[in-house]
């Protein structure tokens, strides 16, 4: 129970993050990434803000104690190869924030505004990330035959 | 002042949720990893479950946030077909590239991941060239 209390109080904070923070707002959004139009560098001071808050926590987190509160090992990816795979699919994602001004985790958050379009935005997701997955296999097929 | 106080605070929020997954189960707080194992038949169901909880929570907060701030809502000014084709677009990136902008942007860029680091080059450069062309 406690486990799930401190995942429940993890999401809470990253949705009022993200509400307080202007990234569930798409035009503000747009604004931020609208670079060569008119600039709007808000958003700079999320990213700052929550890197570094990051960087400082983790560094405590995984120093001080050999394993976490409710598990048994810290998932830390470790891979350091940079792949087509890895580049395509940031491009289309990148491209996807950009149309819309949504990334997943306020298109999440922004279902508590009760627009259709966000439903429609994370169901389109959910479909997308499924092709994701059927074109990850049939990469790692052609990589392997057999 | 005050347009910068509000990104500066839900920046630090989003940090310390990080932390708390980190530090509460080991897992790297990253909403399109999170989201998709949510539903993946893929994933064991004993590490479904708590991704629901944390789902649930976003949502959550998002709406505390601004039933306690008063912060207005944001007006949505898309069109559905945008919606649907912006939301695949995202939905197939983020599978092939591993992550979006909490996964690499943050806890990535945080843990100086190479990868992470690239991706995050790689996702903003599109996404400014996007709102650059249109």
């Amino acid at each position: 129970m406690k486990k799930l209390l401190s995942v429940l109080l993890s999401g809470i904070l990253f949705g009022a993050g993200l509400a307080s923070s202007g990234m569930t707002d798409t035009s503000k959004v747009i604004g931020f990434l609208d670079v060569f139009g008119e600039w709007d560098p808000d958003l700079l001071f999320v990213m700052g803000a929550a890197v570094l808050t990051t960087y400082i926590g983790f560094k405590f987190v995984l120093t001080a104690r050999e394993e976490p509160l409710f598990g048994e090992v810290f998932s830390v990816p470790t891979r350091s190869d940079v792949d087509v795979k890895l580049v395509s699919g940031a491009s289309l994602f990148g491209v996807g924030w950009g149309l819309y001004g949504y990334c997943p985790g306020p298109a999440f958050a922004s279902i508590i505004y009760l627009s259709p379009m966000t439903v429609a935005f994370l169901l389109s997701m959910f479909v997308g990330m499924a092709i994701g997955e059927y074109l990850e296999n049939r990469l790692a097929n052609v990589a392997t035959p057999g | 002042m005050e347009t910068t106080i509000w990104p500066i605070f839900g920046g630090a929020l989003i940090g310390a949720s990080a932390v708390i997954l980190m530090l509460s189960i080991g897992k790297i707080a990253g909403i399109s990893g999170i989201a998709w194992g949510a539903l993946s038949r893929g994933v064991a169901p004993t590490d479904r479950f708590w991704r629901w909880w944390f789902l649930l929570g976003v949502v959550g907060g998002a709406y505390l946030l601004h039933f306690l701030t008063a912060k207005p809502i944001p007006l949505v000014i898309h069109a559905p077909s945008e919606a649907l084709l912006a939301g695949l677009l995202v939905g197939i990136g983020v599978k092939l590239g591993n992550g979006c902008t909490s996964g690499h942007g943050v806890c990535g860029v945080s843990r100086f991941s190479g990868r992470s680091i690239v991706a995050t080059i790689v996702f903003m450069g599109a996404a400014i060239l996007t709102v650059g062309i249109r």
